[in-house]
């Protein structure tokens, strides 16, 4: 069964939402469907789009103003009294400054405090680079007993957060501030550790997470026009990570290319590495930010600059395709 | 359980003591000083104060004990043991290879623990966070969490947001213990980074603070009830202890904080509990 793409996808008039928005409402639905989802948050309620959990349920929405490593482990507590709490706040705060915390009394400690961080990547804009959090994937995949997910669009963003309401683990949710184009449907699937073949291809294959599919599906439609038949697989969940979809497209194209709105080194490209240097030992792409922090500028302005737009990376997936042969065991 | 007299709760707390000792030598390191200071309190929460089954670790209807400073974990360890939560054989395999009593505690090696812990600073949050649960969630006001805390991880900041949140929402069910021995690693707490005014901070982020002599298990049980009774607060319990409490060099000596006893320092150690500093005979204390 092929993908259910949004039929306006490759058109200019593609709806846009914020991912974020996505989360806003799955979590008011995971309150409607279970009593034990409770919601904390550091001050930052609207804007990580909590507000509409607190007026549902104003009971169980608990503020806690700006203090992350509270955020989280008093999270943890109520963790242990059974309930399924959701913490937000800006990547670059939680799980930017209260790793230990996360590390000890979630991951370590087991239990299903789910990190909801927005406004990641350098798509965050005029705030600059304090606020564009990029070392957040790498930080959270390394932790046991953690699963990571990066919604491509806030459909999927809504799907996810009721996911992740029932998995019983400690999570990690990433999420971006500014409007991302719908690539999704409402039919589209959702399941935590699997990964979609949006379009297939024989030439090359794009691995994207977050933000980044929607531009590699248009990166897709260009190299068409250059001759690069190109497969493009959306990775919404990182860890624990699709290998078997994965492995199968990079087998069958010998050329794999990921893209993330996160630093280069230690994220979803090192991920992907990791696993195919085990069975599948091939050259692969990996773009993303290269060992800098962003800067202030407009979203569009930034995500021109560090190339992650569909033009941008369609030329340097051309390149590579141009420079590197197929890869075939 | 049955009550125990206060006579019979100091013999606890001396056991928990010979534990500690036993437990430590046999590890060849861990703590020392802190665990020792703690007994006193350890024996009047697992054998008076909280409302537990050791037999039924995660029974619904318990009272919760959240262990703040994890490097004193061989007092929780020792307590439980006592308890009825483990063989008191186990004991001696803390902090050894496939152990479930691990060096700094882990909440899913071992039933009876609620949480893992190590890292300074965050054991209030969880207690905070559990207590939240108890009293506007699930509106259930006959449950209570306890919590231990070093003074020294009152230098991390993580407490403070904890403190503030505790008393912002007048968290009544939860009662915290300051292990006030005035020792952390560098040296003494008012060196390192002072605390004081200890009483008048907490009092400032709206608790309820009490002060007793952490080695009077009368004043511990006492305070405790008051802390219940207190419905419109959390408590604090700032107990006033001696390092290394119970064995004759290792009290007051910051030394001791984290080093265990060798096989010789033990056998002293252990005919120093015995005996009680001296203070009674015995046929195995060679005095």
């Amino acid at each position: 069964m092929s993908y259910p793409l949004n039929p306006l996808v490759y058109s200019k008039d593609v709806e846009t939402e914020p991912i974020r928005a996505g989360f806003g409402r799955g979590l008011k639905l995971a309150g409607e469907q279970n009593e034990n989802v409770v919601a904390l948050c550091a001050d930052l309620t609207e804007s990580t789009q909590m507000h509409h959990f607190k007026e549902a349920f104003p009971k169980r929405f608990i503020e806690i103003g700006i203090a992350e490593q509270n955020l989280v482990t008093v999270a943890s507590g109520l963790a242990r009294a059974g309930k399924i709490p959701f913490t937000s706040s800006y990547a670059a705060f939680s799980p930017g400054r209260n790793w230990e915390q996360i590390r000890t009394t979630a991951t370590l400690n087991n239990q299903p405090v789910k990190i909801v961080g927005s406004h990641a990547g350098v798509s965050v804009g005029p705030d600059g680079a304090t606020h564009q959090m990029l070392e957040d994937i790498a930080l959270m995949r390394v932790l046991p007993n953690m699963v990571v997910v990066a919604p491509g669009d806030s459909l999927e963003a809504e799907k996810a957060t009721l996911a992740l309401a029932g998995n019983g683990k400690p999570s990690y949710l990433r999420l971006a501030r500014e409007k991302t184009p719908i690539f999704s449907t409402a039919d589209a699937p959702f399941e935590i550790g699997k990964a979609y073949v949006l379009k297939e291809g024989r030439d090359v294959s794009l691995f994207g997470t977050g933000t980044m599919t929607y531009q590699l599906l248009v990166a897709a439609q260009i190299l068409e026009t250059k001759g690069i038949n190109a497969e493009v697989v959306h990775v919404p969940t990182i860890k624990p990570l699709d290998t078997e979809t994965l492995l199968a497209s990079a087998r069958k194209t010998g050329r794999v290319v990921t893209a993330e709105e996160a630093q280069a080194a230690g994220g979803f490209g090192s991920a992907v590495t990791e696993f195919l240097s085990d069975v599948l030992p091939m050259p692969v792409k990996r773009i993303g930010v290269n060992d800098r922090f962003g800067e202030s500028g407009t979203p569009s302005e930034l995500v021109e600059y560090f190339g992650f737009s569909g033009e941008k990376l369609a030329d340097t997936v051309a390149t590579f395709v141009d420079e590197m042969p197929q890869y075939h065991q | 359980m049955g009550q125990l007299t206060i006579t019979q709760l100091e013999q606890k707390a001396n056991d928990i003591r010979k534990d500690i000792i036993t437990m430590l030598e046999a590890a060849g390191s861990g703590h020392s000083a802190g665990p020792l200071g703690l007994a006193d309190i350890f024996a009047a929460l697992y054998f008076n104060v909280m409302n537990i089954r050791p037999e039924e670790p995660e029974w619904a209807d318990r009272d919760v004990f959240f262990l703040s400073n994890g490097h004193c974990v061989p007092v929780q360890y020792a307590a439980m043991a006592e308890a009825g939560y483990f063989d008191k054989t186990e004991l001696t395999t803390l902090r050894k290879f496939g152990s479930r009593l691990q060096g700094h505690p882990e909440r899913e090696k071992l039933p009876g623990l609620e949480n893992t812990s190590g890292p300074l600073g965050s054991g209030l949050s969880q207690a905070a966070g559990y207590a939240y649960s108890l009293q506007y969630l699930d509106e259930n006001p006959h449950r209570f969490v306890y919590v231990v805390m070093g003074d020294g991880e009152l230098d991390e900041g993580n407490i403070w947001e904890a403190a503030m949140f505790a008393g912002k929402n007048k968290l009544s069910q939860l009662v915290g213990f300051i292990d006030r021995n005035n020792i952390q690693i560098d040296g003494t707490t008012e060196d390192v980074m002072p605390l004081e005014d200890l009483k008048g901070k907490w009092e400032s982020f709206g608790w309820h603070v009490l002060e007793v002599d952490g080695h009077n298990i009368e004043s511990i049980i006492d305070a405790t009830s008051q802390a219940r009774a207190i419905t419109n607060r959390p408590t604090v319990i700032i107990a006033h202890t001696i390092p290394g409490k119970g064995v004759d060099f290792m009290e007051y000596n910051y030394k001791w904080h984290g080093m265990p006893p060798n096989a010789e320092q033990a056998k002293e150690a252990l005919e120093d509990l015995r005996t009680l500093g001296g203070k009674i005979t015995h046929e195995g204390a060679g005095v």
